[in-house]
């Protein structure tokens, strides 16, 4: 375990959303602790919105794909909503093929897309602040 | 004919399944293979280097590169010493598990490389053959 633990994922607090990006090839191990720090993190921090950048993941095998399923349930549990982004074209295909469908997983095509799904305003571009019109 | 590479590898720690998992990506970069074809191979090998790991307590994938009429395979075996499968056609199918997985890996594996042999027998060890050719 103690070789395990000095290995971690980075999860950077935005406002009220947690985002993860994962960057290197996960084993079994490190997705368990990944998924015990979340989940931890969001108590911590009352966090209501988790989006997870999987854009770094090479493939998704029936383990990542379950922690992912099961993140996004515990998350929903603790009352924020998980938003995986960044899928590969190639990883989404396969993962289809073998047959995992990660039920109640939103998902966005990128980060940006991903936080601002979380934020209520899906997918718009973001703008220049602070000078909208008056109303007439 | 005999094989134009062949190699061995141990899989008795899950960074073993990591390992295995970079060496199938880079034989099949190597090969030529397309990156979905190649991701295909990857998530299979995960996915059975897992098994033998989990449900044979360790195991090996034997790597192997074959040449036969300007077709170029990978072909990739993993072998274990542990309890066998029991029922080869349940264990093929989706959804069934006997270690509280999700009971995709054989079953999701095979419908991602074109050639798929499954030898196990109660007691006597699981040896799993795939292959894709490019």
């Amino acid at each position: 375990m103690s070789r395990e633990t000095n290995e971690r994922i980075p999860v950077l607090k935005l406002g009220d959303i947690l985002l993860v990006t994962i960057q290197v090839d996960m084993h079994d191990q490190l997705a368990l602790t990944l998924q015990n720090e979340l989940t931890e993190k969001i108590v911590e921090t009352q966090a209501h919105g988790v989006v997870m950048d999987i854009s770094g993941l090479e493939i998704v095998d029936s383990f990542i794909g379950r922690m992912l399923s099961n993140l996004a349930s515990m998350a929903r549990v603790l009352d924020a909503e998980t938003v995986v982004c960044g899928m590969q074209p190639a990883v989404a295909i396969t993962l289809v093929e073998l047959g995992l469908s990660l039920p109640g997983i939103r998902t966005a095509l990128n980060a940006e897309q991903g936080i601002a799904l979380l934020q209520g305003h899906p997918a718009a571009p973001v703008e220049a602040r602070g000078h909208a019109p008056a109303a007439p | 004919m005999p094989p134009l590479h062949r190699e061995t590898l141990e899989i008795v720690t899950e960074q073993d399944v990591v390992r295995t998992r970079h060496r199938v990506r880079q034989e099949a970069v190597r090969l030529g293979f397309k990156l979905i074809d190649q991701t295909k191979l990857v998530t299979a090998a995960s996915e059975l280097a897992r098994n033998a790991l989990v449900y044979g307590g360790g195991g090996t994938m034997t790597l192997e590169t074959h040449a036969d009429g300007g077709r170029t395979t990978l072909q990739l075996t993993f072998e274990d010493d542990g309890p066998g499968i029991a029922d080869v056609e349940a264990a093929l199918e989706d959804g069934y598990t006997t270690g509280g997985g999700l009971g995709l890996g054989l079953g999701g594996s095979r419908r991602l490389v074109s050639e798929f042999e499954l030898v196990s027998h109660p007691g006597g060890g699981t040896r799993i053959r795939i292959a894709r050719s490019v």
